[in-house]
């Protein structure tokens, strides 16, 4: 998929963070959220797994469950309200369960 | 000691906070974010270089004094950040924290939950690109994005144009704000603005800007769709003078003005009415936010009134705490913030009427709409289970028969549309409708913290 969904539009100072989404590497800076970081690079967080077509979240503030993505170590993560982290490896389909590397 | 739990750190739970540890308590205080603040006044994410002051506009002065009241006032309360209340199960909270879970027993509860955004399905809302109204102005507070490079603005409610000024003023561009509402509609609700003529000019003036950066400004639209290939090309609809208008833009704000966050009132025994004005299920109280006995609701999570109003109710109701655990009171200080919480409540139900909630329009939707997005239910579902059922139906029968509602967001998105396509088919009004019930846990939580204090 190409281009961006979201614009950024003040810049963030902060150590850099690199994880990855589906297997491709992703940089962010400590501080973004899952959600601005994966839309920064692309326009959807995940499929719905009712046959909804592709979801890139609602409602930015922890309401609508609609910008879940999955991590490699099996859980769940609401991306508009979880901080990146270093390594973080994550997904749009649930994934079975890793070895945790923490 | 009587212990004291408010939820919300927003203005409303800040104030309240306040008001107790002036008396001497240490009340414990709850929030889900990271930071304290609330919805309004979020606060950015750490190393983002915003200038707030200018973000906030003619606003700036109350976000600073907040912030600086609460950095005075956090090491005297017990102030728990990123903590979820999750269910609540008599005087028992079940929290979760960083995916800990806890309890707490609180003997005095005031819940100061605030809002979200209310809103209206129409086809293609779904794609990646829709995003609610608060969510844009969150994208922007939280995390220095916009939700797209040129956004459509659409809805009915003043915050429509707040936002689209913010975006323009970031350098973001605005393919149009398009309001639901004919403009004479608006006009007819002037005099309840009054109330509150500081408002009333501040949403004039957003207009002006509007007009000045050549933003189209539609008033009266008839939403058709939002269109594009896996994510937001466009935005259709038709203009109060019948036109078919479209406008290219790769992200959509939607927004109907707030509903209440009233999920935990309903489990901690509120009682709820409906309320006509604003067509939502909303927790009774008395004029001081008490609900029953030890329970206590304020701010936008109780009735919608705006941050000042939130605020008021706040401090007001940590004042019928004190006053029914028997301490003396100044009561010139509760009538004025009884005064103001009654009218700033006023000029927002005056707002409600203005920006209307579309009725018609939500009832006129295609059976190919999607109502509920967690669980990818059409409005032709809902018609379709209603046609196969006798006698009057209401929204939790609706629930079970089509799973419209049950999905993660417990009906908390696709709530009000529900019942509006509800009472409409059944040719019931909205109170007959009834409402999606609250249920624990609130918003979903990590299995293992679930499974370790299950009430
Ligand atoms: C997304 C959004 C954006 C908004 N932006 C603006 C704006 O830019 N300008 C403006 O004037 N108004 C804005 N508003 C309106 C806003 O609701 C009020 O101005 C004001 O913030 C209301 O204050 P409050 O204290 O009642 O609630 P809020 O400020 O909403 O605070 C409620 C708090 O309760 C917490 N909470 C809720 N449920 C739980 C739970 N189960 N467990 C733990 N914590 C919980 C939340 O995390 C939140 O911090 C916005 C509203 C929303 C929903
Ligand atoms: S976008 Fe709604 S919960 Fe994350």
């Amino acid at each position: 998929m190409t281009g961006a969904q979201f614009k950024r539009v003040t810049p963030r100072s902060g150590a850099p963070v690199t994880l990855s989404f589906d297997g491709v590497p992703l940089t962010a800076t400590a501080g973004d959220s899952i959600l601005a970081t994966l839309l920064s690079h692309g326009r959807f967080v995940r499929h719905h797994e009712f046959g909804g077509g592709p979801r890139a979240g609602f409602c930015l503030m922890g309401a609508c469950q609609d910008c879940w993505v999955w991590s490699g170590h099996g859980g769940r993560l609401r991306a508009c309200t979880t901080p990146v982290a270093d390594g973080m490896a994550l997904f749009a389909e649930p994934q079975p369960l890793l070895p945790s590397h923490e | 000691m009587n212990r004291i739990v408010i939820v919300g750190a927003g203005p409303a739970g800040i104030a309240a906070a306040e008001v107790l540890c002036a008396r001497g308590h240490r009340p414990i205080l709850i929030d889900e974010g990271e930071q304290a603040g609330g919805q309004g006044y979020r606060q950015p994410s750490a190393g983002l270089a915003l200038d707030m002051s200018r973000l906030m506009g003619s606003e700036a002065g109350k976000y600073d004094a907040l912030h600086a009241r609460f950095a005075n006032l956090k090491g005297r309360i017990d102030y728990r950040p990123r903590t979820m209340v999750w269910a609540i199960d008599g005087r028992t909270l079940h929290l979760v924290c960083d995916g800990r879970a806890d309890v707490v027993e609180a003997d005095t509860l005031l819940l100061a939950t605030g809002a979200m955004d209310r809103v209206a399905p129409l086809p293609g809302w779904t794609l990646p690109g829709v995003f609610t109204l608060g969510g844009a102005q969150v994208a922007l507070k939280d995390q220095g994005c916009l939700i797209g490079h040129r956004v459509a603005f659409l809805g009915s409610s003043p915050l429509l144009l707040l936002a689209a000024g913010q975006y323009r003023e970031m350098g973001g561009e605005v393919a149009v704000v398009a309001d639901t509402t004919p403009l004479r509609a608006k006009a007819a609700a002037f005099p309840a603005m009054m109330r509150s003529p500081r408002t009333l000019l501040r949403g004039l003036a957003y207009m002006a800007g509007a007009m000045r950066a050549g933003t189209p400004l539609l008033h009266g639209v008839t939403p058709l769709a939002i269109e594009g290939e896996g994510h937001v090309e466009a935005l259709r609809v038709r203009d109060g003078r019948g036109r078919e208008r479209r406008f290219s833009c790769d992200a959509v704000a939607l927004g109907y003005g707030l509903k209440p966050e009233t999920q935990l009132a309903d489990l901690a025994g509120a009682a709820l009415a409906y309320d006509a004005d604003f067509r939502l299920f909303l927790p009774k109280t008395d004029g001081f936010g008490r609900s029953r006995p030890g329970l206590y609701l304020a701010g936008d999570g109780a009735t919608i009134g705006g941050a000042d109003a939130a605020e008021a109710s706040g401090a007001l109701a940590a004042h019928a705490v004190l006053t029914d655990l028997g301490a003396s009171q100044d009561i010139a200080v509760i009538r004025r913030l009884a005064r103001q919480v009654v009218r700033l409540r006023g000029f927002q139900r005056g707002l409600a009427r203005a920006f209307a909630w579309p009725v018609a329009q939500i009832r006129a939707q295609p059976d190919a709409t999607v109502l509920c997005r967690c669980e990818n239910v059409t409005i032709g579902a809902v018609r379709a289970a209603m046609a196969q059922t006798l006698g009057p139906v209401e929204v939790n029968r609706v629930k079970a028969m089509t799973r419209c509602g049950m999905g993660r967001c417990q009906g908390r998105v696709c709530g009000p549309a529900l019942q509006e396509i509800v009472a409409g088919v059944s040719g019931q009004d909205g109170a007959a409708a009834g409402r999606l019930r609250g249920q624990a846990p609130v918003k979903p939580i990590a299995l293992a913290a679930a499974a370790d204090t299950a009430p």
